[in-house]
């Protein structure tokens, strides 16, 4: 044994000092790569907090909620563009959100077995579609429709009403903020689809089984079984669709209308942070424009932390409730 | 056993009944009404996009207003930009989700990182082109493929390294103990057997983050901009399908909007058939 143990000691000495170096080469190799990944993010809100600052000195912290954007008199102020992205991503959410519902419904518990793969491929694949085609298919195809068919009557019914009535007046554009609006709605919903069937999915086919067997229905088992047992995932669904809706730029960058005024109605044309952004950095002349520029980009990426942050957050929340009640 | 009859009264039961078929409608006609609009933006992007795409759009670099041309010098642009963005994103992304999940398993780091990850996942696109402006672009003075390909890279890296560490997570630990009973250094276990067990989770990653940087057109705008003339060198502006799509796109000139169509259809087609050549993949791995 001792003997056995002599004989192979120098060379496994050897290898395994040069194995140990390797090693530790290696280990750190990934964790800087990992740390690396930690510094991009904190480069990220630096660079564009000194980008950010010149604007920020000069206009304060008014200038989120100042209305003016002229950049002529170099007045810069950034609520016409965060009130842009948030109206179109709250649109976009009415709309994305039921409509990927129903489809993941649809092909969790009604579609029949030969066309579930078929469908839901196809949805995966949607999601995969570069955004701006989207765009692009909104500027040609759907603007003009919309102002044909759709704005017209639009205005003549809702925008009758009394309190939302002003939302919906004015004339049929075809371009502005409910188009941008009803885009976004289009390209978030194959997305939240497809995340909203894969959590269907999960759902134990046994729990489902034994409420149908005491006698439920469809919409009782969904309701009463898969709904409390993936809202937290869906949950994060709808905040990881919010996200993308909030920074979306080329989708909606085509069809908002690129107009820095605050208007009451949707059927105006508008601007989102990142539209602005598209539209205007290449050609903003002079510090201070260039600065509230990214000032905007710097709102834009908080907002957007907000949301992951807070999806984290009720996602954790969840889960210890969860744990409390079980 | 009457009072029990009684006591499933006939109403609550049509009751149900009702609201079970209502909502399942509506589920079926949300489907409706979601698909309608995808298939409709696709009918129009193939009817469109075919019909103006001939061989000159491969042959011929992008044309001024009025006269005819293709796209090639885009295409050749877009190809590279985006192999340079892989290239430079994916080794990263590859070790970083080697470390999150080889070698942080009782590291406080590691949530840290994949919290990050998910943010600079989740960060809008047009916001890291920004980023690059403000580090590359600004600093050396003029834009250029590099600085898109780099902005590229950023969209990528998070992709990578979270189906890197969710793939490396799928190998079962005995194999892990197996290789390092033999007495194998821990690099060689990763590299060797891990990442070998792995290599087709990987590559599906991979493949997907050029998948998704192949489309992307904000980040270029202020990094790669765009140029009318061939260029192949990353050290000045390149042209690029998704920016040459965009401006031509938003012109008056209308056979620049027919090019846009062409090049529209292109990227789609590239993006679909990356997809579908990652899911025959995946499963032919199974």
């Amino acid at each position: 044994m001792n003997k056995l143990a002599g004989h192979t000691k120098t060379p496994t000495l050897r290898s395994g000092v040069k194995g140990r170096i390797l090693d530790i080469i290696f280990a750190s190799g990934t964790k800087t790569c990992a740390i690396l990944v930690f510094v991009i993010i904190v480069a990220i809100m630096v660079s564009l907090f000194i980008g950010a600052w010149p604007a920020l000195k000069k206009f304060g912290p008014s200038f989120i909620v100042s209305t003016e954007w002229n950049p002529v008199t170099e007045e810069f102020g950034a609520l016409i563009a965060i009130y842009g992205t948030v109206v179109t991503s709250i649109i976009a959410m009415i709309i994305g959100v039921p409509v990927s519902f129903g489809i993941a419904i649809f092909i969790t518990e009604l579609c029949p077995a030969w066309l579930k793969q078929p469908i839901a491929t196809a949805i995966e694949l949607l999601a995969a579609i570069p955004s701006i085609i989207y765009g692009m298919w909104g500027l040609f195809v759907f603007a003009p429709f919309f102002a044909d068919h759709i704005e017209p009557w639009i205005s003549d019914t809702l925008g009758n009403l009394p309190v939302i009535g002003p939302l919906f007046s004015g004339p049929p554009l075809g371009i502005g903020v409910l188009t941008a609006g009803i885009i976004l709605g289009i390209m978030v919903i194959p997305f939240m689809a497809s995340v909203f069937r894969d959590l269907f999915e999960v759902v134990p086919p046994v729990l489902k089984e034994s409420a149908y067997g005491i006698g439920a229905t469809t919409w009782e088992v969904i309701k009463k079984i898969v709904f409390p047992y993936t809202k937290i995932g869906v949950v994060g669904a709808i905040m990881l669709g919010l996200g993308r809706a909030l920074g979306e730029t080329m989708a909606v960058t085509f069809v908002i209308g690129n107009a820095d005024r605050l208007e009451k109605s949707l059927l105006m044309p508008g601007n989102t942070i990142s539209s602005s952004l598209a539209n205007q950095f290449t050609e903003a002349v002079g510090e201070i424009y260039t600065s509230s520029l990214i000032a905007l980009g710097l709102i834009l990426f908080f907002l957007t932390f907000l949301v992951l942050a807070l999806a984290k957050y009720l996602l954790v929340r969840l889960t210890l409730k969860e744990g409390i009640r079980t | 056993m009457s009072r029990l009859l009684k006591n499933m009264d006939a109403g609550l039961y049509r009751k149900r009944r009702i609201v079970n078929l209502t909502v399942l409608s509506a589920s079926i006609l949300t489907t409706l009404f979601g698909l309608f609009w995808l298939v409709w933006l696709l009918t129009t992007l193939f009817l469109h996009g075919f019909k103006y795409l001939d061989l000159s759009v491969f042959t011929q670099p992008t044309p001024p207003p009025g006269e005819t041309g293709g796209l090639a010098n885009a295409i050749v642009g877009s190809i590279l930009i985006t192999l340079m963005g892989v290239a430079v994103g994916a080794p990263v992304g590859v070790l970083a989700g080697t470390f999150l999940s080889e070698y942080a398993i009782r590291s406080r780091i590691a949530p840290v990182i994949r919290f990050v990850n998910d943010v600079l996942l989740s960060a809008p696109s047009i916001i890291l082109g920004v980023f690059i402006y403000e580090i590359v672009v600004v600093p050396t003075g003029h834009f250029s493929g590099w600085a898109g390909s780099l902005a590229l890279a950023l969209i990528a890296l998070p992709i990578i390294v979270r189906t890197t560490e969710d793939m490396l997570k799928l190998v079962p630990n005995t194999v892990r103990e197996a290789a390092c009973a033999l007495g194998a250094p821990r690099w060689k276990v990763t590299v060797a057997i891990v990442y070998r067990a792995a290599r087709a989770g990987i590559f599906t990653g991979i493949l997907l983050a050029v998948a998704r940087i192949s489309g992307e057109t904000a980040p270029l705008l202020f990094t790669a901009l765009n140029n009318q003339f061939w260029s192949t060198s990353l050290n000045e502006p390149v042209a690029n399908l998704p920016v040459v799509i965009f401006q031509f796109a938003m012109s008056p000139y209308e056979d620049w909007q027919n090019l846009a169509w062409a090049g529209a259809l292109l990227i789609t087609i590239s993006v679909l058939a990356l997809n579908i050549i990652v899911r025959t993949f995946l499963r032919s791995g199974k």
